[in-house]
């Protein structure tokens, strides 16, 4: 059969997983989108696979003292803090704005405690219009000397027992790359009932400003992201796609479509777009343009021929 | 507010480190109001990842290149070169493709009474105080005071007097003006105008100084900050300050580059706003 430019079908970009049904395999990543509002002006919420809010806690959060943010070589460092309204301000004040799209809303959360987590995992489950929730593990137990939930195999699989219990809607658990080795994390979060795992949060990272001699963000130490990590995400993604059964959404650094496409091709079933957001807040429209144009010069009808489709 | 892909009409240095750049910004006249401001980016290029926030100097028209076309609607920013952002910038000359998201955020608040105002200026602060001049009622009535460091650090005075404001001007090293810093000057004015309205943009020491001044003497404020920022639409939270009613159980953090640049000093809680902006930026 000879191909015919001129009659070439539009490519199919829709993805399902965990009982979500995306228009594209494009949404943002949690913290650089506000909650969505902020972006309204730039691009169409509409032609967003989803739409994945800041990260909300039981109370609201005041958040770390500024600088919050530095730039880097290919990327930035920030310790805003998690920063949030709270979860009943989101629930009232926020969600109706959101309501108004027919793309998914996921909403990310976080806790100190597994209680925490627990209860504010309770109330969004309640809310209609939220669609699923991402976990956020990257956080200190307040009770155990402040480790990192994430970076503790045991307490992350405790700690997603407890929000698993009390959640009827799907759960993306996303995993910090601050371990040794990723998959034993990722491996914890399937066995104690993840819908998906979303990877990478920031890397951490600190900067001095060598006049001053101080930390160039007031938190002293920061999360790295941007373009300059995307290596790193790609990696990660490839090695807990080879291990977990549950389907992987691909984070980091991600700022035009060939970006997007190597976490595709190495198995996300999709991907979020951050850093890129704050550099242009129509980075995902253009992404998704090219993301298009990109099947159709490769002939491909559907994106879901590209997942996983990496070539060993 | 938008992002638009244009040119540089012309980059030139007009004091030694500072630039001035004219850039091609239709739509702008239109809407773009004193103290609002653009995030610079030069297009496609890795490094710098981040936009570059800017005050707007001043929005013009120039003639259509040929009959029958539009006129050219500018912006022109004032910078000076600080670091990798900057010097990026001053390598450009007309032609060359950049991108401009704004206008952005809350600008001066202008109300229509003829009365006294005072602009207060420190450096490059002056930058956004040119529009505000330009769109106050009684020009005779407007004063800027301009502070630096040094004589090179003055800069387009002769503009703001050709709109019909009277200049003052001190400078540390006293090699321009009076010697000594500009809060003396804006003192004696208060004493001799104590119904002024006063509007300033400047390093922070300088803006604190202007708040005290002025809070003592229960004169009206405006100031316009500056701050690190990585997206300039409300997103990121990299450039909050704390407002008056900031507490850790009810924060009360704004955005400077959404409700600000421009806040009224009431709305801030200058304490803690000093303590956060101590650090210096090197943009």
């Amino acid at each position: 059969m000879s191909s015919n430019v001129a009659t070439v079908n539009k490519p199919n970009l829709a993805v399902e997983f965990a009982g979500l049904k995306l228009k594209t395999p494009l949404m943002p990543a949690s913290g650089t989108f506000g909650y969505g509002q902020e972006f309204a002006p730039y691009l169409d919420l509409n032609q967003l696979g989803a739409i994945v809010t800041k990260g909300l806690s039981l109370n609201p959060k005041a958040g770390n003292p500024t600088p919050r943010i530095a730039e880097t070589v290919s990327g930035m460092l920030n310790a805003i803090g998690l920063q949030n309204v709270g979860v009943d301000a989101f629930i009232s004040e926020k969600m109706p704005f959101l309501e108004q799209f027919d793309s998914p809303v996921i909403v990310n959360f976080f806790g100190n405690t597994q209680e925490e987590y627990g209860e504010v995992a309770a109330r969004l489950n309640d809310v209609p219009g939220v669609a699923a929730l991402e976990m956020n593990i990257s956080c200190p137990n307040v009770k155990h000397g402040g480790i990192v939930f994430g970076t503790d195999p045991k307490a992350a699989f405790d700690v997603i027992t407890t929000v698993r219990k009390r959640l009827t809607k799907p759960l993306i658990v996303k995993l910090t790359p601050n371990v040794t080795d990723i998959r034993i994390t990722a491996r914890a979060a399937e066995d104690a009932g993840a819908d998906a795992i979303s990877l990478i949060n920031t890397i951490t990272g600190m900067s001095v400003d060598v006049r001053t001699r101080k930390p160039r963000i007031a938190n002293v130490i920061g999360g790295l992201s941007g373009p300059g990590i995307r290596p790193i995400a790609v990696r990660m993604t490839h090695q807990v796609v080879q291990t977990v059964k549950i389907p992987v959404i691909g984070i980091g650094g991600i700022m035009r479509a060939e970006d997007a496409l190597e976490f595709l091709i190495v198995g996300a079933k999709a991907v979020q777009v951050g850093t890129a957001n704050f550099v242009d807040p129509n980075a995902m429209q253009t992404i998704l343009a090219d993301l298009e144009n990109f099947c159709i010069e490769q002939g491909i009808e559907d994106i879901n021929d590209l997942i996983g489709s990496l070539q060993l | 507010m938008k992002n638009l892909q244009t040119i540089v009409l012309a980059n030139q240095e007009i004091s030694p480190g500072y630039f001035r750049m004219r850039i091609l910004a239709p739509g702008y006249k239109e809407i773009a109001k004193p103290g609002q401001f653009v995030m610079f980016r030069v297009r496609r290029s890795l490094p710098p990842l981040l936009r570059r926030p800017f005050g707007i100097f001043q929005i013009g028209l120039l003639p259509a290149d040929c009959e029958g076309m539009p006129e050219k609607e500018f912006i022109e920013l004032i910078y000076k070169v600080v670091g990798a952002g900057t010097e990026v910038m001053r390598e450009l000359h007309e032609g060359d493709r950049i991108e401009l998201l704004g206008p952005l955020g809350r600008g001066f608040e202008i109300d229509d009474e003829g009365g006294d105002k005072i602009l207060v200026g420190g450096g490059i602060g002056l930058v956004p105080l040119y529009m505000l001049a330009d769109s106050l009622a009684d020009r005779s009535k407007t004063r800027l005071l301009i502070g630096g460091r040094s004589r090179e650090d003055i800069i387009t005075v002769t503009e703001f007097e050709r709109l019909g404001v009277t200049s003052h001007v001190t400078t540390e090293d006293g090699s321009l003006g009076e010697e000594g810093l500009i809060t003396r000057i804006l003192e004696r004015k208060l004493d001799k105008y104590p119904k002024a309205k006063v509007y300033s943009c400047g390093p922070m020491p300088m803006l604190r100084a202007v708040e005290m001044i002025c809070s003592e003497r229960n004169v009206p404020l405006q100031v316009s900050l500056e701050a690190l920022m990585a997206c300039g639409v409300g997103a990121c939270l990299g450039c909050v300050v704390k407002g008056r009613e900031h507490s850790e159980q009810n924060p009360e953090y704004l955005c400077t580059c959404r409700q600000g640049p421009v806040f009224h000093s009431h709305e801030l809680d200058w304490e803690r706003v000093e303590k956060n902006t101590e650090q210096e930026e090197s943009s």
